[in-house]
């Protein structure tokens, strides 16, 4: 099957700035697809590179099989959803939604047509006459995601669009974006910096720093089993033992992540592996505890659920966790 | 104490205040009052009468209209040039980043800044080196000069807020460059345009220094007021076209004002 989204050793570089370096991906059809990484790691370059708005300094770009390179965004069958969404403060809603349709002659009746039903698609029916200006945040970004989606695009493209969002609005977007996917069957490579986001969202993720992808895969895999100590590190605060922390565990390894939620406090088993520490610090997050402990200089962070008692800053504790949890990694 | 200070002004700045108006406005009251003077060879004041028959007078006298047309010409196409040429200038230098872009900016903006004597010797010896004969076009060209910076300002500060976002929007919803302008660019900065031009036009229309350098045999409006100065002949028609020229220049800055002032919320809610 062809990939809705080819980049074979794809380099964007500004000056001796690499933003995008050596990247190689395939982005199935139909996929949810999200590019996880902090800001200036490079998704939103290799974003603008699908759109067409960047060209790669080297590299190869397919989409749905037809080579990208020096094709004009206006000629590209993807849309995006900005990260301002990029409403035209000019045009009534109903206009900024038929802009698509408009400016590649579509008639008026029917534009108008699709853009209402494209309206009513993401719950904005009778929006029509009102200008960006007049609506919410929350608004605007359902307006933006019309407007793309009118155009039928092969690839939707969605850079941080839930990134100015309050948190219960956002949620709520999460769901109507993943079933809306999935009742049209598009592809949407999405944007952000959330690791929440993409791991509830996406259907695979590539996480990125520094211009290159450092892992690939399910959500379930960057979470459980990050092959790097930045995947760890970013993707929801994973502990990274030492080597040396790992060879009194007794098992050889140059690093080593353990999930905070995977370790609980006191109660060890047979099977289980343990470290003796002191706890440092405590905070209570509303659903779960939050304890720093420190095992021989290493600080190592658990969270237990709420109804577990919770040992007070300074006592001497053991953890324990199954080996498991305990993921190995290749580099430190 | 700030409630003290609205209700009322001590009288030193009050007299400071009208002082400063009736300096500013008694000569041009003054300019009114004589286009209705029935003496015609001198300014005695008071008047020893007032009429209205300069107005008649004036709009029978063919050198006038002559003058009237001329300046409206070269006013309109002066300012259709500045229109192009300064949106393009405002777009390249807003709109991309290179080498070199804030000298450019200022090298734009330079000719107003320039004395306009300045302008008119560099320009006049520029003509006669080019052996182009002195004529209409010469003092368009002239006045082009400092119309392109009236729009371009205008131009360059409204396509700051055009977010460049909105230009890649529309690129990617399929518009091509053309239909881009068209459709987002042209609607978000028109109000600016506008404004340039009417500002343009203003200028032009009174302007005396570069024209007298440019031009060839033609009078424009003001030259002819001028020369109408030194020979005089029916005095107050003089007065009646300075009238004119206030109005026909007043009303577009007045305009631009307010459109300007109007424009500011049009280009910045896409945020």
């Amino acid at each position: 099957m062809t990939a809705a989204v080819l980049f074979e050793n794809v380099s964007r570089h500004f000056g001796p700035v690499k933003a995008v370096d050596a990247v190689d991906l395939e982005v199935a059809a139909g996929e949810f697809f999200a590019m996880l990484g902090p800001s200036g790691s490079g998704k939103t370059t290799c974003l603008r590179l699908m759109a067409g708005f960047e060209q790669p300094t080297h590299g190869h770009i397919e989409i749905f099989g037809e080579t990208a390179e020096g094709v004009p965004p206006y000629r590209r069958s993807v849309n995006t959803v900005f990260q301002d969404y990029a409403l035209f403060p000019h045009l009534s809603i109903l206009d900024n939604v038929a802009y698509g349709l408009m400016v590649k002659g579509v008639g008026k009746e029917e534009r108008r047509k699709a853009a209402e039903d494209a309206l009513a698609m993401v719950k904005l029916p009778g929006y029509g006459t009102r200008k960006p200006g007049q609506l919410s945040g929350g608004q605007r970004q359902r307006v933006a995601l019309a407007r793309a989606l009118v155009n039928k695009p092969k690839v939707l493209l969605l850079d941080e669009p839930l990134g100015a969002l309050d948190l219960k609005l956002r949620e709520q977007m999460q769901e109507e974006l993943k079933s809306l996917q999935k009742s049209l069957g598009i592809t949407f490579v999405f944007v952000t910096h959330d690791q929440g986001e993409a791991l509830s969202m996406a259907d695979r993720i590539a996480v990125f720093n520094d211009g290159r992808i450092q892992q690939l895969g399910t959500p379930e895999d960057i979470y459980k089993r990050p092959q790097t100590r930045f995947v760890a590190d970013f993707v929801g605060s994973s502990n990274v033992l030492s080597s040396a922390t790992c060879a009194k565990l007794g098992i050889p390894s140059a690093a080593a992540s353990l999930r905070p939620e995977a370790i609980t406090i006191g109660t060890s088993w047979a099977e289980q592996l343990s470290l003796p520490g002191k706890v440092t610090a405590r905070s209570f997050l509303g659903a779960v505890n939050r304890v720093s402990v420190d095992c021989n200089g290493e600080k190592i962070i658990v969270t237990s659920p709420a109804a577990m008692p919770v040992p007070d800053i300074g006592a001497d504790v053991q953890l324990a966790f199954s080996r498991n949890d305990l993921h190995l990694m290749e580099e430190a | 104490m700030r409630s003290d200070r609205s209700t009322s002004a001590p009288l030193g700045l009050k007299i400071a205040a009208i002082g400063g108006l009736a300096f500013l406005h008694i000569p041009i009251l003054l300019i009114f009052l004589y286009a209705f003077t029935t003496e015609e060879k001198s300014y005695q004041f008071p008047p020893p009468g007032l009429t209205l028959q300069w107005f008649a007078v004036t709009w029978n006298r063919p050198d006038v209209w002559e003058a009237l047309t001329l300046s409206v010409k070269v006013a309109t196409i002066a300012t259709a040039i500045a229109l192009v040429l300064g949106t393009f200038c405002a777009a390249a230098v807003s709109q991309t980043r290179f080498f070199g872009r804030e000298t450019i900016s200022l090298l734009v903006i330079l000719p107003i800044a320039l004395p306009g004597i300045i302008t008119g010797i560099a320009l006049r010896s520029a003509f006669s080196m080019a052996d182009i004969p002195f004529s209409f076009w010469t003092i368009v060209l002239g006045h082009a000069t400092f119309c392109i910076v009236v729009v371009y300002n205008n131009a360059v500060a409204r396509f700051r807020r055009v977010s460049g976002s909105l230009i890649e929007a529309s690129m990617d919803l399929g518009a091509d460059g053309f239909q881009t302008f068209r459709h987002v660019i042209l609607p978000n900065i028109g109000t600016a345009l506008l404004a340039g031009g009417m500002l343009a036009f203003a200028l032009s229309f009174d302007e005396v220094i570069v024209t007298t350098f440019t031009g060839g045999q033609q009078s424009t409006l003001p030259i002819w007021m001028l020369e109408e100065l030194i020979r005089p002949r029916q005095r107050p028609v003089t007065n009646v076209v300075a009238m004119v020229v206030m109005l026909v220049t007043f009303l577009p800055i007045l305009a631009a004002y307010y459109l300007t002032r109007d424009g500011d919320q049009i280009a910045g809610a896409g945020k």
